[in-house]
């Protein structure tokens, strides 16, 4: 039996965001309280301003500015962080970009040309980010992310903007990633069949005050995910019509 | 088939060259071309100037030119350019250095630029002359007093450049930079200065043009060699010829800098922009 200290816990009974200028506080979590069991992938999903993003700020360390209390468990080391935008240094190139996220001299430098490989992107290396496509760009975030070997992987809609095929290429990519890895996933999205094709639980939170409008677990084998029928009526189980 | 690329790569490397050629030719022929209207022109002053009797308020382009060939064979010019030039790099980067650390802080710290910012306006104001004339009163005239006048009247002007690079630093970079655990000395060498590059750059190359300048002051005050010095002199002695020469001189040197020096930098800081 793992032990108990293995899970995670998010609890946030409030965080706002205060007054500034014209604009008025807002109140954007307000007694969360989330579970998460180690290497599952965790779907957030909600509408825009529910708090998502800050939530995964709070969860990453970045916004300190919060009542409640983040418990990352024993087993998490390492925790990675994709961004809703690429984030690559435009003047470093693709592989120090890479080489600048681990610590000098650290042996998960070896990961990093196996791992531009399986995403296609070994040519690129040498490359500055910004003669790149967005979809290339958001693969070196990816590699970024895997290569530091993480405990605990937070995504902030990490293919949001790019084109239907593109975007759908890198969700194999990341299911291929995330099954050599099993590491803990956050998932921050607004795309319901992207939900039900990554995650295998889904949280649909409210807005306002971020209650979990819905806890729903997915129940799809690794090869029904590429089904676009299954999954289309996965989504229609978990989310009904609306 | 080797053979046969390796001709059309040669083909290819001899276009390039040629429109490498004319490019660089093209990017001459300007420069020259307005040069030589401006000598053209002043020739012409001076020959009105003589025709009116005063040609010794305007020597024409050779006159200039010989008084400073002669000034170089004496080794008059080489010794008063070196040692101007000495000035300018030591002052130039304490400047660049104190000022860039100034302007990195108050564009982080809004507190503190709320309190300094009277006092950055009220050094931007004030006059080089009166540096100048303080350092070398409180400090005497000796070389640490020039060379601290002169960084003194510029790092007002570099804070005031980097702090605005400091204020638009991207805040996604420097989130992303903690996560992935970058600490002080990477932040700042891999995130924060690339970004103020651009902004070191234009203070840079302003910086330059004004301490050259303010440095010819403060030799003019209160040294005994330097380009400014010989000014003096020339003042003294009204040899406008003198004073042409050894300004033309110091400007070719500038140029100099700015071409083997701060161009290439540049290019080289700019090689990741598409």
């Amino acid at each position: 039996m793992a032990p108990v200290t293995d899970t995670i816990r998010i609890r946030i009974d409030r965080k706002e965001f205060p007054a500034l200028g014209t604009r008025e506080a807002n109140l954007v979590l307000n007694g969360l309280d989330i579970t998460i069991e180690p290497r599952s992938f965790v779907v957030l999903t909600g509408p825009s301003g529910c708090g998502k993003s800050t939530l995964l700020n709070i969860v990453a360390g970045l916004d300190p500015d919060y009542d409640g209390e983040i418990t990352l468990g024993d087993a998490v080391k390492r925790t990675a962080f994709i961004f809703q935008t690429p984030r690559l240094l435009p003047w470093r190139t693709v592989h120090d970009n890479l080489l600048l996220s681990l610590p000098d001299g650290d042996p998960r430098t070896a990961g990093i040309a196996p791992l531009l490989e399986r995403v296609g992107m070994t040519e690129a290396a040498g490359a500055y980010p910004e003669r790149l496509s967005l979809g290339m760009q958001r693969r070196v975030a990816l590699v970024r992310g895997f290569v530091q070997e993480p405990d605990l992987l937070l995504m902030d809609e990490p293919f949001v903007s790019l084109d239907d095929p593109t975007a759908q290429e890198l969700r194999q990519v990341l299911i291929d990633l995330w099954n050599r890895v099993r590491a803990t996933v956050i998932f921050v999205t607004h795309d319901r069949t992207e939900a039900v094709m990554l995650g295998t639980r889904i949280l649909r939170l409210g807005r306002g005050s971020a209650t979990v409008l819905q806890d729903a677990e997915v129940r799809l084998t690794r090869d029904e995910r590429l089904e676009p029928d299954i999954v289309r009526a996965e989504v229609k189980r978990i989310f009904g019509d609306t | 088939m080797a053979r046969a690329s390796m001709l059309t790569s040669s083909i290819a490397k001899d276009s390039k060259a040629s429109i490498g050629g004319r490019v660089m030719s093209n990017r001459l022929v300007w420069p020259l071309l307005s040069l030589g209207v401006l000598v053209g022109l002043w020739e012409i002053a001076a020959l009105a100037a003589d025709y009116a009797g005063r040609s010794r308020t305007l020597p024409g382009p050779g006159d200039v030119a010989s008084t400073m060939l002669r000034e170089y064979q004496s080794g008059a010019l080489t010794t008063h350019v070196m040692a101007t030039l000495g000035r300018v790099a030591i002052s130039f980067p304490i400047a660049m250095l104190i000022g860039a650390a100034i302007g990195i802080f108050l564009g982080r710290v809004k507190t503190a630029d709320r309190f300094f910012d009277s006092w950055l306006i009220f050094f931007l104001n004030l006059p080089a002359l009166v540096i100048i004339i303080l350092c070398y009163v409180w400090l005497g005239l000796t070389e640490t007093a020039a060379i601290l006048a002169v960084a003194i009247n510029k790092i007002p002007n570099v804070a005031v450049m980097v702090r605005e690079g400091a204020r638009s630093l991207s805040r996604d970079l420097s989130e992303m930079a903690s996560v992935y655990n970058f600490g002080f000395w990477k932040t700042l060498r891999h995130v924060t200065l690339p970004q103020l590059a651009p902004f070191l750059i234009a203070a840079a190359r302003g910086g330059l043009a004004i301490v050259w300048k303010i440095v010819l002051v403060v030799e003019l005050l209160g040294r005994s060699n330097g380009v400014g010095y010989q000014l003096n002199v020339g003042f003294q002695l009204f040899d406008v010829a003198m004073i042409l020469a050894y300004a033309i001189a110091f400007i070719m040197v500038v140029q100099l800098i700015e071409i083997a020096i701060l161009q290439p930098i540049e290019a080289r800081v700019n090689r990741w922009r598409r």
